[in-house]
């Protein structure tokens, strides 16, 4: 290189490959300028903001994230207070319908003791008419058929001691007519 | 630049000379040149950016903090982190302030009035790969110790014993010799190239349009000015690719300093 830049030399006056020491002392200087403002003051200014800023939304994300499992806690929660609360609906509603069905059944059975008893009564009631018919019916018959015979036979059989005495007489006839049998 | 010499015989193209500037004003010192100028007003005005970005840095970013912040996310994701992992943050302050002076120095290239890319002088490139060549070789040593930073560096594990014989030289000189020269010299020759086409093209078109202005000449000289146009934004992304790359490699050298497995 030094030959080369020599050769150089001699044949331009100016060779670009070779440094003037004075743009070496000014580029060493202009460098160390910016190396002390940029890089000693300014670049770790930056850096700590570009950390903070990490942290930052780091931060955000984690506070997000957070939110976010809470929101989904909460939702956990409220579905499973609307599951309970649907469950307990579906079991008021079905003991509602179980007690219902039982009230109908117990009013049934009442309804139906009720017509038994009013169907008993009824029973009772024309059988205690049915004999008082009868009763009624056999008086009324022995005085209609004794008021009959009196009339066929045309003597009235209305006077007590008469009927008495027919009627003695008859079971006299009754008495004497077995010895006369036999 | 046949056509050229066809054309108009007088013309001549800009050489390596228009990168020689003399003293600003009659009786200046000779040190006192435009690149000089440049490179600390480009230096004072990366601290003024830096300071309106970073001064007063906000949770919630605004405005030039926000430029700020991509240019520092960038060097760190692009650069720190890939090939420094954890001991990113601690070489920050030296690859951010590399990277927007070189990046502001090489943009200075395009920039209408300034028009000189820093870096296009060598000593400029040189001083950073010096910088960077120092600290690579102290923090090899303090890490790796003397014996084990030239072992690792020479002799890596795992070949045949005969390799080593052709290995171990050729590992020395491309650590220690040629690349602190390729590191400065890429970036040098890149600005420096890159403002002699930006030079070449502006020239014919000059050249072409208002000092020798002929019909057949007229076309060649549209096409200079077009070519200045799109060299000028092709200039601009090798200026960010530059600096982006001499960070990088600052970046690597450091990180193969620190941890020698890889």
């Amino acid at each position: 290189m030094t030959l080369a830049a020599t050769l150089l030399a001699a044949e331009e006056g100016n060779n670009p490959l070779l440094p003037h020491a004075y743009e070496l002392v000014v580029g060493s200087f202009a460098f160390l300028v910016v190396f002390l403002v940029v890089g000693k003051i300014l670049t770790p200014r930056i850096q700590k903001t570009l950390a903070e800023r990490t942290e930052a939304i780091e931060g955000g994300i984690k506070k997000a994230e957070d939110a976010q499992a809470e929101a989904q806690r909460t939702l956990e929660q409220y579905r499973a207070q609307l599951a309970e609360a649907r469950q307990e609906a579906a079991r008021l509603r079905e003991e509602a319908r179980e007690q219902g069905a039982q009230i109908k059944a117990e009013l049934r059975e009442e309804a139906q003791a009720e017509a038994r008893r009013i169907i008993e009564a009824a029973h009772a009631q024309i059988e205690a008419d049915r004999q008082q018919a009868i009763t009624q019916l056999r008086a009324e018959i022995g005085r209609l058929s004794t008021e009959l015979a009196s009339r066929i036979v045309g003597e009235s059989l209305e006077d007590e001691v008469r009927q008495r005495r027919i009627v003695d007489r008859f079971l006299e006839e009754l008495e004497g007519r077995p010895e006369a049998v036999r | 630049m046949t056509p050229t010499m066809l054309v108009a015989e007088d013309f001549t193209a800009p050489g390596p000379s228009i990168f020689d500037f003399p003293p600003l004003y009659e009786g200046a010192p000779y040190w006192l040149t435009k690149p000089v100028v440049m490179a600390v007003f480009g230096a004072i005005v990366v601290c003024a950016l830096a300071w309106s970005a970073f001064a007063n840095p906000k949770l919630v970013p605004r405005g030039m903090q926000n430029i700020g912040e991509m240019g520092y996310q960038f060097v760190r994701d692009q650069v720190a982190r890939p090939f420094l992992g954890k001991d990113a943050e601690r070489w920050m302050p030296l690859l951010l302030s590399l990277f927007f002076l070189i990046l502001l120095w090489n943009l200075f290239g395009v920039i209408p009035l300034i028009q000189i890319p820093v870096a296009s002088h060598i000593a400029f490139p040189a001083v950073f790969a010096a910088l960077i060549y120092i600290i690579k070789i102290y923090l090899g040593v303090k890490h790796q110790g003397l014996v084990g930073y030239f072992k690792n560096m020479m002799f890596p594990p795992g070949l045949p014993k005969p390799i080593y014989v052709l290995l171990a030289p050729i590992e020395f000189l491309s650590n220690l010799i040629i690349a602190p020269f390729t590191h400065a010299v890429r970036l040098f020759a890149n600005m420096f190239a890159g403002h002699l086409i930006l030079a070449f093209f502006s020239a014919v078109g000059f050249w072409f349009l208002f000092e020798k202005l002929t019909p057949l000449g007229s076309g060649l000289g549209v096409l200079g000015v077009i070519m200045t146009i799109a060299m000028t934004g092709f200039e601009m992304f090798i200026q960010f690719l530059q600096a982006f790359l001499f960070t990088m490699l600052a970046a690597m050298y450091i990180g193969g300093s620190l941890h020698p497995d890889h």
